[in-house]
This record gives C-alpha cells, structure tokens and sequence, in this order.
C-alpha cells in the first residue's frame, strides 16, 4: 500500500489539568466532570461515554462541588459563588455571591427544589431553584468551624454536614442542629491535627456514612448519633464518598488513589443483619481520588492523576461486552492541534495560550522503520498569550497558514500570520464584525478566503476575509430548530459545502456558494466524534462514538454504496471493541480511495477498493502482511489498516507532500509532571 | 533519638582581650537544680536562675586577685568554695555579699581544682597530684601536701565521682607524650595509675569525660583524629596491682572529620548511648561553621545538629575542670531524662599545646554551650534507641499495611514531621501544664502514675494507666509508654499476685512499644498465659528475637485445646482461621481441580499413572480434613508463623522443641499449607493470614531442625511423605515458572525501548 514518512511530533506539551468534581445525572446518564482550572466537562455514558461538551475554565473560577437538579448544572467553589451553566451555549449562565465565605460543598435535595451549599464561616445555605435561576432562602444554624461537605436525607427534612472534627444533623424546617457527632482524631503524631469530615452521605434508614482525612470511614446511627462502625482504611485521607441509587453499595476515594468499595450486606450467609462490609478495593489511580461516582454498573473515579476511570463493576454484567470494559479517558474527545497542510505548520491550543510550530525537514529517504536524519529541526514560531480571563475553547489556523484564529467564550481573535524565510510578523485584524462575539468552533476554508464561526443555536457565521478587510457574510441556520451547540466543522477542499455536527447528533450539511442548508444527514443514535468531506468526491464521512462509520454523498444526499456494503456486513468486533473515539477524519488527495482515521491508540487508514474484513478476518493484519511474500499478501488484504506504532495519539493529518503528522503525547510524561504521591513508607525509607 | 531544642541565653560574655580565650571558667550547679554558678575566666561568680536567665548573685575578689578554679557548692553545707591565685581557699555563703569578708585559708601548695558532688564532701586536688578532703584541709591549712606526680608530669583534666557512699577523684595526666589516668579512692585512700593506650598519631586527647555506669566508671575520650574512645575501671571492690596498668579501651564512635584532624573538639557523654560533640562541622554542611551535634554511638548515627552562632569559645593553657552531678528532684518534663542520664559530667580538657577545645556543660538535659558573646542553654532529649526504631524491621509486606501504621515512631515524623518542635514543645508543656492543672482533680500525671504503678493495688493503677493512655497525646505516649510498660512488667515481675493484662493491652495498643523497649513484657505474658497480650505483641512488636519467638511458639503448641478455647483472641485473626477451617468443610475438590499434591507421583515420568480407587484412598486429605490443634490454637501458632526471624538465628532455639510438639506443628503447617494450595479458598483482602512461603518456611526450618529425629520417629513417617510430596509440587511449580520467566524474558528482549526523542522524522510502512 504504500510508504508514508511521519513527523513524529512530541513536543506538544498538554496538560490536562487534575479533576475536583463530579456529578452523575442519572435521569440522561450525563456526568458532569469539574476540573481544578475551572472547566466543565460533560460525558454522556449512554453514548459510549462521549466527551459531549466542554465549558471552558476562566482564571478566576474555581469548581468544588458540581450539582444536578433535573437537567441544569450547578457548580460552587472557594470563589465564593455559585454558577449555573447555560449548557446550549456553553457559558455560565449567571453566578450568584453566597456572602458565605469560600463554599466548600454544594447539594441539591432529591426533590430538586432546594440546593443546599456548605460555606467557609460556618453557615449551610439553603436556596430555592426557581424557574430561571435560584434564591436565597435562608441560613441553617451557624456553626464554628467551615462546613465541608453536606448530604440531605432523601426525605429533604433533614441534612448532615461534615464538618472539622464533627458531622452536624439539622434539621431543615427549624434550621436547628440535631444531632452533633464527634470524629476522632487519627493516631500518632496526627492527633494534634484536626481532622476534617471530607465527605458525607445520608442514607434513608438515617444511617450517616462519613470518610475523614484521619483516613477512616465511619458508618453512624443518625437517629441516636450514636457511631456504630469505623473503618480504617488509609493512613491519608478518605475524600470522597459516593452512594449507589439503591443504597447498597458505598465507594470512598483515598489519597492513595484506592477506591474501596462498602457494601451493605450480611457478614455471613446464615446471617440475616445486615452491616457495612470493606468488600473490594480498586486501584486505578496514583493520586488523590478527589470525585466519585457509583453509577449503575460501574464506578467512576477521578482525582489529581487528570484521568477520569469507569471501572465496570463485573457481577453486573452477564457476558464480556463493551460496557463491561475498564475504561480510561486521559484526553478530550476534540481537537486541539490545527495543521496547516500547505505551510506544514502546526498550531496547538492550551487554556492560556496558542503555540505555532513549523515542522522540521529531512531530504533523506530511508527504510520503514528507519529514522531520517533531520536538515532542519521544528522551531516554534510564535508562542500566542490570551488576553482576558477566559481560557481559550478553541482554534483554528488556515491550510496556508496565513491566518490564525481563536475564541474564548467572550470574544473571537483573528490575526494575520507572514512568513518570509524565517521571519514571522503577526497582525491583529482589527474591527471584527461585531455579530463575531464568540465561537464555539472555528474552521477556515480551503482557499483562506472564509472563516466559518459556529454560533449559539447551531448557526454558523460566515466572515469573508481580505487583506484590507473582513466583513460579514451570512449566517447559516439549521432548519430543524436545535438550540445545541456545534462541535464539530467541516467544509469541501472546492469551497462549496460544509458540514456541522452538533450535540444533538444531527449532522447539516450547506451550500456556502448558495448560502443555505443543503441536508441533514439522517440522524444517527450516537454523537459524530469526527466528520469530513472527501476533496474529489464530495462524500461526507462521518464516524460516531458507537465507532460506526458512515459515508454520505452530499450530491446525491443518500449514503454511499460503501457505506451500505458496511452497514450489512457489520463492523469488525476488535473495531467495534475500541474505547476510544476517532476524533479526527482526513483523506489522501493523490489516492481517493484512502480515509486516514486516529483515535488515542491506533492510525487507521481505510482503503475503499479493498473488501471489508468479517469477523474471521485477522483484523490487525499488519504484522502477518509484512511476513508474507509479494505473491501471497493480495489475498490476505482488507480495507483497515491499522498502525499502532503510534501511541497516545493527540492529532494526526497528512501534509499535501503527503507525509503524516503524528502529534503523540505520551501519558508517561503527562504522569511525569504530576505533583508527588502521597508518601508511602517502605520498608527503610 | 536524639533531638536538641531551641536554646536561649543565659548571660552574655565579656570578650577577653585574648579572643581565643573563654570568658567563662566554668558553670556548675547549685543545690537547687535550677541554679547555675558561673566562674568567668578572672575575677567574678554569678549565681544564676536557669529557667528565668537571672542572676541571683555575684561576688568578686579584689583586683589584682585571680580566681584559678570555678567556683562550687558544698552540697553539705551550702557553701561556696572558690580558689584564688592557687593558694587561697575561700568559703562564703549566699547572704555573705563581699568574697573578701569571707572565711579564707592558704594552704602549703597550688591547688588545681576543688571538687564538689551531691552526696560528697568537697576535695581538694593538689597540681601535685596530692588529694584532701576539703574539711581536713581548712582544719590545717598548712599542712605539708606530698607530691604524687612525677617532676615533668602535668594534669591535664580531673572530675570526682561519687559511687555507693565512695568517692573517687579521677585525673589525667601528660608526661612526655604519655597519658595516665589515675583513679583515686578516698577512705580508704588507695591510688590507682592506668597508661592510656597511644593514638597512632602520639596525639594528645581532646576532651575527657567520666560517667558512672553499672557500678562502673566509664571514661570517654576524644582524639583529634575523630576517634571517641571508651575505657571501663571497676569502681568496687578490686583493687588491681601496683604499679601501672595499661587501660583497656573500646572504640565508640568515629567521627567524620574529613581530611586533616580535629583542632578542637569537646564530646561528652549523654547517656549510654549518645555523645554530644561541640567545635567539630557538620558533616553535611560546609565547614568553617560550628556545630553542636548529638551521636548515636550504637547506631554510629548523627542525630541532631544545632549551628551555634559566632565561635564556640575555648580556653588555652593548663586549665582543667569538670563536674558531677547527682539530680535528685525533677520537673515534669525532664522526668523522661532522669531514667536514661544517671549523671551528668562535663569533661574539658585543653592542653598546653594552645588547642583550644570549645568548651561544653552538660546538667539536667540542657547543654551549656558558650559562644559569640553569649551563653546558651540548649535542652536536649535522648531516648532510647533500638535498631528497629532506627530501621524498622522487616515485616513481610502485604500483610499488615494498614495496621503497621505507626508501628515504631519514625525518624521522621520525629525530626522534621514536627519541626519547630523547640518552640512549640515549650508553649505545648505549658498548655500540658494548664490543662493537667485543670483536670488535676482526677487525672494523674505519668509520673504520679509511674508512682502508683509501685505501689498502688491492680484496679487503681490498671485505671489509671489506661485513662492516662486515651487521653495522652502522641508525643507524650511516645515517650511514656515504654517507661509505663516497664514499670508495670517490674512490678509484675516482683509481685506474682500484680498483673494488669488490660492496662498492658492498651499500651501494645499504642503502637509506641515494641520489644526492645521493653523486653520483658511477652515473657511475663507468656507466664501469665495471658495470650491475647502475646497475641498482640506478635502483632505489634517488630523486632521479637528469635529465641522469644520460639518460647512463644513452645508454649503455644503445648498448651492444652481447652485453656486457649476460652481465651479471647483478636476477632479478625480468628474469623480467617474459622475460614479456613470451614473452607475446608465444603469438599475437597471443585472443578474438577485436582491440586499439584496428588500428581506427585506423575512426575516421574517411569512410574505408571495410579489406578484412582488407589490414589484416593492414599490421599491424605481425607484424613486431614480436620484441623490437627484447636481453633484458637492455631490463631496462636499463625501469629508466630507470622513473626519476622531470620533463619540462622532461629534454627538454634527450634531445636528445643521435643518430638511430639515438632510433629504436632508440622501436621498443623501441612493443614495449613494444604487448605492453601488445595482449595479455592481465596484470602480475604484485610484479614492477617500467614503467607503460603511463610507456611513452606517453617516447613524447611522445622525439618532442618528435627531431621534426623523425625526419620526415626514412627509416627512422622507419613508426615514426612507427605511433605516430601509438597516440596516436589513446590519444585515442580517453580520449575515451570522458571520456564514462564525465561519466555517473558524474551518477550522484553524482544520489545527494545527506543529513546524516543521530542522530534523525528521516520518512514511507515503499511500494507
């Protein structure tokens, strides 16, 4: 099939930042997922956990608690406020001061009409969620010491707050401490510290389960306050605790990274009372589990180590399945890298600025497998700082590499990049069009003479650009009326179509030279995790997150031949059994018949002429093919191929000289950077 | 441990016009232990209240006197005796405001120091060598003084040791290079001389200090070369031949003195094990600086470093003086120090060959160090050390890592974990203080306990001692428990009808024992049949030896069913047992998984395979389906399998075990070993359970030590078959390991790790 060289390139230093919160709906099966920079993430775990949305994180915001009511979000931190997110348009809605002091904890009861927040002076705050935002309703009464963590019973009439050294029980109509349960200080030289009550749960039989930095879960009586079991299960904190939907099951997170697992079962067969039994413990992270969630079938950690881990809990399943899988997602389901193809340029996008990257050269030619000596090493061109508080959500830098554009939740940036021999001189455009406030995806067209803003609502600006000047085009709006925002942008190499797909899974395809929608791609169950429009024959192809792949010809508005051949035969199960997303599709203009995929851990390239492997086929048939003659391999071909060679894959695109950019980011150094686990004492040490 | 607070000024020093010269003759104690008299280096005596850096009072001799000799306090009497200009003796006592009204003598010859200890009478030391009672003196000042020392001999350094109603005056001296110490008894007057064996390098010794130890002096001594040298002379009753003897000397501690040698140096002796040092670098810090530091002469470990500010001050010329020091009425806090610092002695010497050696005191758990232009008291803290504080023993890994938390008290968590721990101790013993003053009505303080413990009946102070335990804070048990465990193990010892398990219990508990501490309590556990205290002691303590731990095992394994049956023994260790035992009960095989034991014979490729019918009735399982020893039994006799030991020491005390105890535990080991390998009974995470290698190594030690016995018995004979079988299954299993680990080795070969570099260019190729 053929030789490609690869700019491996390592030098895309992201970071994705520790996570702090958590939250499970489990009404749509969405998690939200708060990270320490401020940013909201939302996973759908219906759809094979799909990174759905992201909110970008702001400087001065800063998330310790997320919370649910029904579909709305909201979030509170040691800022002070508490902020609802507008999720169409990916922006907080409004953020309220609680006048309480850093907030340490925010809950809402099972009824959804109060949320209940946990504040630095000592006051738990409850308000009322109103139609369109919340109010303040009253204080319950004030107690010495921060609260830290809070959990209503789910009849709502009364609340337990973790507390430093205690749990207090109120109860919510009077407002009234109840209940006053004192947590022991830990052994040795930690007993001069205080211990701090990291998290708490109310059950319904009243029984209160708290886990505390003296590193003990401790299972109370809330009727009598009376402490009836104390699990000691770390020699650092317990910070996390989560219930499951039947309260069954209770998982707690450490600082050590275990998360172990209570169940509240009967020690012995014979034995009809029940009691909380340590039944398993999990170790899937090297630091600090900071959020918890025990969903249906699994357990969702995450914590300082950035990576978010669903660890399926195996008696629920009958047989092995793609749910039944551990499950670790280290990097966002979007792009973040932009190649100029024409300029061999790279830009990489960080919350807090652009990098600009020229790739390096070689003029040798080797073997596969060889290392080319290098002519010129990359240099990084430009190093771009954000202006404002807001982290950039995204970028973009166009085919020539001529213009650079970014957007932040409050306002859009575009500059205009020179290159001559070495030098680069960069210029702001100045007076963008005002309709241009912010953009959830941003794409230039082939030619540069388009930037393509995707806008509230799933519209799209168009916004001609000039050297003198650039002016306002048209706004392109979905006929089917989706308030959801756009996540992914594509257009055709001639200039005449492009596609947006959106949170809604609807796929639009428009006609930019008539300035109108054109289609909708028939609507797939599961969210497109990439698309793109072939160069010469117009086809859209799109790949979801249930891993299908789908080929749409624009012109003819009908799927392809080949799309329908695939559908029928089905899709290979080692495909199919991958867990993560393609996140990006791009094609090989000098051979047609070639669709290059990536996900994390593979490079697919995808040839159309070949037959489609069934199930028998080997599927990973690269390593047999390389052993086998010339004579023999035709008939052991089949449309995938897959590289693994690569791994950790951030980005890959193929240049119009036709060698492939591989952007890796290798999770060990990732892990390299992370601050030190807490201490573990070895023998000698 | 060792551990030096944050110090304060006592006074400041007038620098004298010789820089190198120290402003302070000596300090020495009054009788109240809080007093400090200071002699400066010309004219002058302050009295000094410690704790409140006061003076008290201050006498001075007239110009154009010298005082040659600091000043001390008869004990007896509570007078001061100073010497001035060598000849003049003077007497005064605090009311008396004027040194020169005071009673005054000149007797016949120099005088090189008086000394003065609690429990003694002064004497005088002549530079002669010449030693009086200082009563007998001033009776006849002018009483002709013999001469001791030969023409050319000079003392270099003296102290006076008071020992079971003798009094000794210890001196060195130097003659031609030579050094000599001489041991001087008084009633009976008996002199005894002893040549200090040489230095490679003919150098002279830096610092001296004596310390009374087991009815035996102990004298240390420092080289320039960083050698801390210790000598032993008997201090009862052998009187050795006249003459010269050559003293005996051991090797204590070497300090790193980098290249070149030690111009001067001062160590004295803390306690039996820790030497503090002063004028030597830190060794990890850059020289020129001047430290104080405290060694482990055990551990040859440096366990506290203190920077002194500006030089430590010395003193040049022939000038020698120590004390003695008896404390008899402590305070709270240095309560702890008065076990492990019987006495107390400053050793400075300095030589006439103007070494100028810092110059160190040491009294009550405060050193008293003078230098830049202060005086500063540092109180410092030694506590005993044991080698499994200092490394922690090696425990088998997995199983007890929750509850090894705080098993020995880490250096750590000591040193730096609590680092201004100077301060902070202050302003906590005054906190302790209060709040032991406001719950003063009930609850008694350690040493009120430590009182009772002596004295009081069993209910009391097994009260007492546990309130005292759950309510003391950590770094107060730390130290308390060992001394409350020791007391209450002394008492127990003396007293058959005293025995307190719970108090005991509760202090294993704490986990700041372990059995070095306090290395009779299992024995006396043992003795008591107290095994749920053994129980936990096998647990908690680290650093059980190995003959203990087979005494435990010896009584354990004699002990009858029914006496352990009605013991209460550790819940967890008991519910594993009950699991094994009835993990047993469900059949033998599940699956169809026939474990490695009954293939025993397949692998000898020649034997023919067994007919079934056959091997089933051989199968031992059958008979063994029940536990050879009772329940609790076998909890017991897991927590000695659990116990670290070494093999070499242990195999020694397992010969002691008879016939029928060594085949008893080997059934119970195969019991054991079989519900192992054989059932899928799979360890439950959390529950303390010997591993199948620690079962196996009994196993081997056990026949190792009873072999040949065992082959001679009768009835080990199926016993060992059956064993014999066990290690072939083991062989067999590593053997095919090995293999595994040889293929898996491959297997990494064969994935070279390329360094993969932030950039490159390579060439793919896809099919």
């Amino acid at each position: 099939m053929g030789e490609f060289k690869v700019h491996r390139v390592r030098f895309f230093d992201y970071m994705p930042t520790a996570i702090r919160a958590m939250a499970f709906n489990a009404h749509t099966e969405k998690l939200a997922l708060g990270r320490m920079d401020g940013s909201v993430e939302i996973f759908n775990f219906a759809d094979h956990y799909f990174q759905e949305k992201v909110i970008p994180g702001k400087d001065s915001r800063s998330i310790e608690a997320l919370c649910w009511v029904g579909g709305r979000l909201f979030s509170a931190g040691l800022n002070g406020e508490i902020t609802e997110y507008d999720l169409e348009n990916l922006r907080p809605k409004y953020s309220l001061d609680a006048y309480g002091g850093p907030i340490w904890t925010i809950t809402s009861n099972s009824q959804g009409a109060h949320l209940a927040i946990g504040c630095e002076d000592g006051t738990v705050k409850l308000f009322e969620v109103l139609e369109e935002s919340i109010q303040f309703e009253r204080n319950l009464d004030r107690q010495k010491g921060r609260i830290i963590s809070l959990s209503w019973h789910p009849s709502g009439a009364q609340i337990a707050a973790g507390m430093m050294d205690m749990i207090r029980v109120f109860d919510v109509p009077t407002g009234h401490a109840v209940q006053r349960l004192l947590v022991d200080r830990g052994f040795g030289g930690s007993k001069s510290r205080e211990t701090v009550v990291w998290s708490v749960v109310f059950l319904s039989d009243c029984t209160i389960i708290s886990g505390d930095s003296a590193g003990k879960v401790q299972v109370w009586d809330g009727h009598t306050g009376t402490l009836v079991k104390t699990h000691l299960v770390t020699k650092w904190d317990v910070l996390a605790l989560s219930v499951s939907k039947d309260e069954s099951s209770v998982v707690v997170g450490t600082s050590e990274g275990t998360v172990i697992q209570f169940q509240f079962i009967a020690p012995t067969l014979q034995q009809q009372d029940k009691e909380w039994v340590r039944t398993r413990t999990f170790k899937n992270h090297t630091h600090d589990v900071r959020a918890l969630a025990e969903i249906e079938t699994a357990i969702v950690s995450g914590g300082m180590d950035t990576q978010l881990v669903v660890r399926p809990l195996l008696e629920k399943f009958d047989e092995r399945s793609y749910a039944s899988g551990l499950r670790k997602i280290h990097f966002p389901h979007r792009n973040l890298v932009s190649c100029a193809k024409k300029a061999g340029l790279l830009l990489f996008q960080f919350p807090g600025q652009l990098e600009l990257w020229r790739l390096g050269e070689s003029d040798g030619h080797g073997k596969p497998g060889d290392s080319l000596p290098l002519k010129r090493k990359p240099e990084k061109l430009l190093h771009l700082k954000r202006k404002g508080e807001d982290h950039i959500c995204c970028s973009a830098l166009s085919s020539c590499g001529g213009w650079l554009a970014y957007s932040t939740m409050s306002s859009v940036r575009l500059y205009r990049l020179q290159t001559d021999n070495n030098d680069i001189s960069i210029t702001k455009v100045p007076k963008l069009p005002k309709v241009l406030r912010s953009a959830h995806q941003l794409c230039f067209s082939s030619d540069s003479s388009k930037l393509f803003a995707a806008s509230s609502q799933s519209s799209v600006l168009i916004i001609a650009l000039s050297q003198s000047e650039c002016k306002y085009v048209h706004t392109l709006k979905p006929k089917s009326g989706s308030r959801q925002p756009i996540h992914l942008m594509t257009n055709s190499v001639d200039g005449k179509w492009l596609a947006t797909a959106n949170s809604d899974c609807e796929i639009h395809v428009y006609n930019v030279q008539k300035l109108k929608l054109h289609c909708i791609v028939p609507v797939y169950g599961s969210c497109p995790s990439a698309i793109g429009i072939h160069p010469t024959t117009n086809n859209l192809i799109n790949v979801h997150a249930d891993q299908q792949i789908f080929e749409y010809s624009i012109v003819e508005k009908q799927y392809t031949d080949w799309s329908r051949k695939l559908q029928k035969q089905g899709l290979h199960n080692l495909w199919l059994d991958r867990d993560t997303p393609v996140t990006h599709v791009t094609f090989n203009p000098n051979n047609p018949e070639q669709i290059l995929l990536h996900d994390m851990h593979m490079f697919c390239i995808i040839d159309q002429s070949l037959p489609l492997p069934d199930q028998k086929t080997q599927f990973y048939n690269q390593m047999t093919l390389r052993s086998l003659s010339g004579q023999e391999r035709p008939s052991h071909l089949h449309a995938f191929k897959i590289c693994k060679t690569f791994q950790d894959l951030l980005s890959v695109s193929l240049l119009d000289d036709q060698s492939l950019v591989m952007v890796e980011r290798p999770l060990l150094s990732i892990t390299s950077q992370l601050p030190a686990p807490v201490r573990q004492k070895k023998f000698a040490t | 441990m060792a551990a030096l607070y944050e110090g304060f000024t006592l006074c400041g020093l007038v620098p004298t016009q010789n820089a190198s010269d120290s402003a302070i003759q000596g300090i020495e104690l009054d009788g109240d232990s809080d007093h400090a008299l200071v002699t400066d280096s010309t004219r002058s005596v302050t009295l000094y209240k410690v704790s409140d850096q006061k003076p008290l009072g201050s006498w001075t001799v007239k110009q154009g006197q010298l005082l040659t000799c600091p000043a001390v306090c008869n004990f007896q009497t509570k007078e001061y005796v100073v010497v001035s200009d060598n000849k003049v003796i003077r007497v005064w006592k605090d009311e008396d405001f004027n040194l020169d009204r005071a009673f005054k003598a000149t007797v016949s010859a120099d005088v090189w120091r008086v000394h003065s200890a609690p429990g003694g009478e002064p004497v005088v030391l002549f530079q002669r060598g010449a030693v009086r009672l200082l009563d007998s003196l001033l009776s006849a000042p002018q009483q002709p003084i013999e001469d001791v020392l030969s023409e050319e001999e000079v003392i270099r350094w003296s102290t006076n040791i008071v020992a079971e109603k003798q009094h000794f005056v210890l001196f060195t001296t130097e003659q031609k290079g030579e050094h000599f110490l001489y041991v001087q008894r008084l009633n009976p007057n008996t002199l005894q001389k002893y040549r200090l064996e040489r230095e490679d390098s003919r150098s002279a010794p830096l610092s001296f200090s004596a310390s009374l130890r087991d009815k035996h002096i102990n004298l240390l001594y420092l080289y320039p070369n960083g050698c801390v040298y210790q000598s032993v002379v008997a201090a009862r009753g052998y009187v050795g031949p006249e003459g010269v003897q050559a003293l005996p000397r051991s090797l204590r501690l070497r300090l790193p003195v980098g290249e070149g040698e030690l111009g001067a140096a001062s160590a004295v002796a803390l306690d039996e094990a820790h030497v503090a040092v002063v004028g030597m670098p830190h060794p990890s810090a850059r020289t020129g600086k001047d430290f104080l530091c405290i060694w482990n002469t055990n551990f040859q470990t440096l366990q506290a470093g203190k920077e002194m500010a500006g030089r430590i001050h010395g003193q040049v010329g022939i000038r020698i003086w120590s004390y003695i020091f008896f404390a008899s009425n402590f305070n709270q806090m240095t309560l702890y120090l008065y076990l492990a610092l019987k006495i107390h002695f400053t050793p400075i010497y300095i030589n006439d060959h103007s070494f100028i050696s810092p110059q160190v005191w040491c009294y009550l758990g405060k050193l008293f160090v003078p230098h830049g232009k202060a005086l500063s008291v540092i109180p410092y803290e030694c506590q005993k050390s044991s080698l499994a504080s200092a490394l922690g023993k090696l425990r088998h890994a997995g199983i007890a890592v929750s509850k090894s938390s705080v098993a020995v008290p880490s250096w750590n968590t000591l040193l730096h974990g609590n680092q201004p721990q100077g301060p902070a101790k202050i302003v906590a013993t005054r906190k302790s203080k209060l709040s032991r003053k406001s719950q003063s009505v009930q609850a008694l303080t350690v040493d009120q306990v430590l009182k009772l413990i002596k004295t009081g009946p069993v209910d009391e102070v097994q009260r007492e001692v546990e309130a005292l335990v759950s309510r003391g804070d950590a770094q107060d048990l730390q130290l308390s428990v060992g001394q409350l465990a020791c007391h209450l193990v002394a008492r127990s010892q003396a007293e058959t009808t005293f025995y307190t398990p719970g108090a005991l219990a509760q202090l294993v508990r704490t986990q700041c024992l372990c059995h070095s501490v306090c290395p009779d309590l299992l024995l006396l556990a043992l003795e008591h049949k107290d095994y749920f205290l053994c129980q936990l002691c096998l647990q908690l303590f680290p650093d059980i030896p190995e003959v203990v731990t087979c005494a435990c095992l010896k009584t354990f394994i004699s002990v009858p069913d029914g006496d352990v049956e009605m013991v209460s023994l550790e819940p967890d260790s008991v519910s594993f047992m009950e699991g094994l035992v009835v993990a047993g009960a469900r059949g033998g095989q599940q699956n169809g998984f026939s474990p490695p034991l009954f293939e025993e014979d397949s692998c000898d490729a020649h034997h023919q395979p067994k007919p079934t019918q056959h091997q089933d009735k051989k199968n031992p399982t059958l008979q063994l389906e029940a536990c050879p020893v009772g329940l609790h039994k076998a909890v017991l006799l897991n927590e000695v399998l659990q116990t670290p030991y070494s093999d070499n020491l242990l195999l020694p005390h397992l010969k002691d075990l008879n016939t029928q105890q060594v085949i008893l535990f080997l059934q119970y080991l195969q019991f054991v070993y079989l519900k192992y390998s054989q059932d899928v009974y799979t360890q439950t995470p959390g529950l303390r359970s010997p591993t199948v290698t620690q079962v196996i190594d009994w196993v081997c030690l056990l026949l190792d030590a009873h072999f040949t016995v065992l082959v001679m018995a009768p009835d080990a004979k199926g016993l060992l078959s059956n064993l014999n079988s066990f290690v072939k299954s083991q062989v067999k299993l590593f053997s095919e390991l090995g293999k595994i680990e040889g293929s898996l080795q491959g297997l990494h070969k064969m994935k070279l790790s390329k360094d993969i570099s932030q950039y490159s260019i390579e060439v793919i190729e896809l099919f």
